[in-house]
């Protein structure tokens, strides 16, 4: 018989710091950017309606410092949200652990292909 | 211990509604809740980095998006539930961290929770004056 000894590193620490650094960064620049992207330039509020244009945009995504941010936003938002709809799900009784696994973990996955790609076409990375 | 006695099932508590039995645990789903707004804004930024490096046609088109009332309203609702997890996510953090010593005591919880308000709003600041400061 003998005891199996479970050697595998649990993965959890990583999703948890994901979701603790994205908590982070949307509790400390996520108001102000909903405001500036969704409300302030759409409806020329406080800030000029071009303040998004291609041109501006495109410079910021080019500078090292706009990819990074871009990057950590999009995706550990993602993260963030994947990890804490997984917790909810499973304290609303929802005790289909692979399927909602897969969807939480596989959504912000996803999204950082897609960014990464993304950023790629821009043409920075 | 080595698996379950075949056709038995385990019992399991019944979970329904639990949450609406006190605001304690409602505040609780509240907050849980902010996430799928955060991942709503992520999504409509995925989108837009997409479109944006698909060409200028593609970016103006989903800047037009951004400017319908229906955007509009929906951002506001992104921006309220945003707000509520900053809110949140400060007074939540005095439990989730370890003790923090300063010069032998440790700090309160209510100077943990007041410091990450005041960071969030002077980043907020920031932002908001780099983006006044580069494009406005």
């Amino acid at each position: 018989m003998g005891m199996k000894i479970n050697m595998q590193r649990s993965n959890a620490p990583v999703f948890w710091l994901l979701f603790g650094a994205g908590g982070m960064l949307s509790a400390l620049v996520g108001p102000m950017l909903v405001f500036i992207t969704g409300i302030a330039v759409p409806l020329g509020l406080l800030l000029h309606t071009d303040t998004l244009s291609y041109q501006h945009v495109l410079v910021f995504a080019h500078s090292r410092l706009g990819a990074v941010f871009l990057f950590a936003v999009v995706t550990l938002f993602f993260w963030h949200a994947g990890h804490r709809i997984l917790h909810s799900l499973h304290d609303l009784g929802m005790h289909t652990a692979i399927t909602a696994k897969l969807f939480c973990y596989g959504v912000p996955l996803i999204a950082t292909l897609a960014t990464v790609y993304a950023l790629l076409s821009i043409g920075y990375f | 211990m080595s698996g379950p006695i075949s056709g038995r099932r385990p019992y399991m508590r019944p979970m329904q509604g639990w949450w609406r039995r006190n605001t304690f645990y409602l505040e609780y789903m509240i907050h849980e809740a902010t996430a799928v707004f955060v991942a709503a804004y992520a999504l409509v930024l995925l989108v837009g980095l997409v479109r944006l490096s698909q060409g200028q046609a593609a970016w103006d088109a989903w800047l037009q998006v951004l400017r319908s009332p229906v955007s509009i309203v929906f951002h506001v609702i992104i921006l309220v539930a945003i707000s509520y997890h900053t809110w949140t996510w400060f007074n939540i953090m005095p439990r989730t961290l370890p003790p923090i010593l300063l010069k032998g005591k440790r700090l309160s919880a209510a100077a943990i929770t007041r410091s990450g308000l005041a960071a969030a709003v002077i980043v907020s600041l920031i932002l908001f004056g780099l983006v006044w400061d580069l494009w406005a």
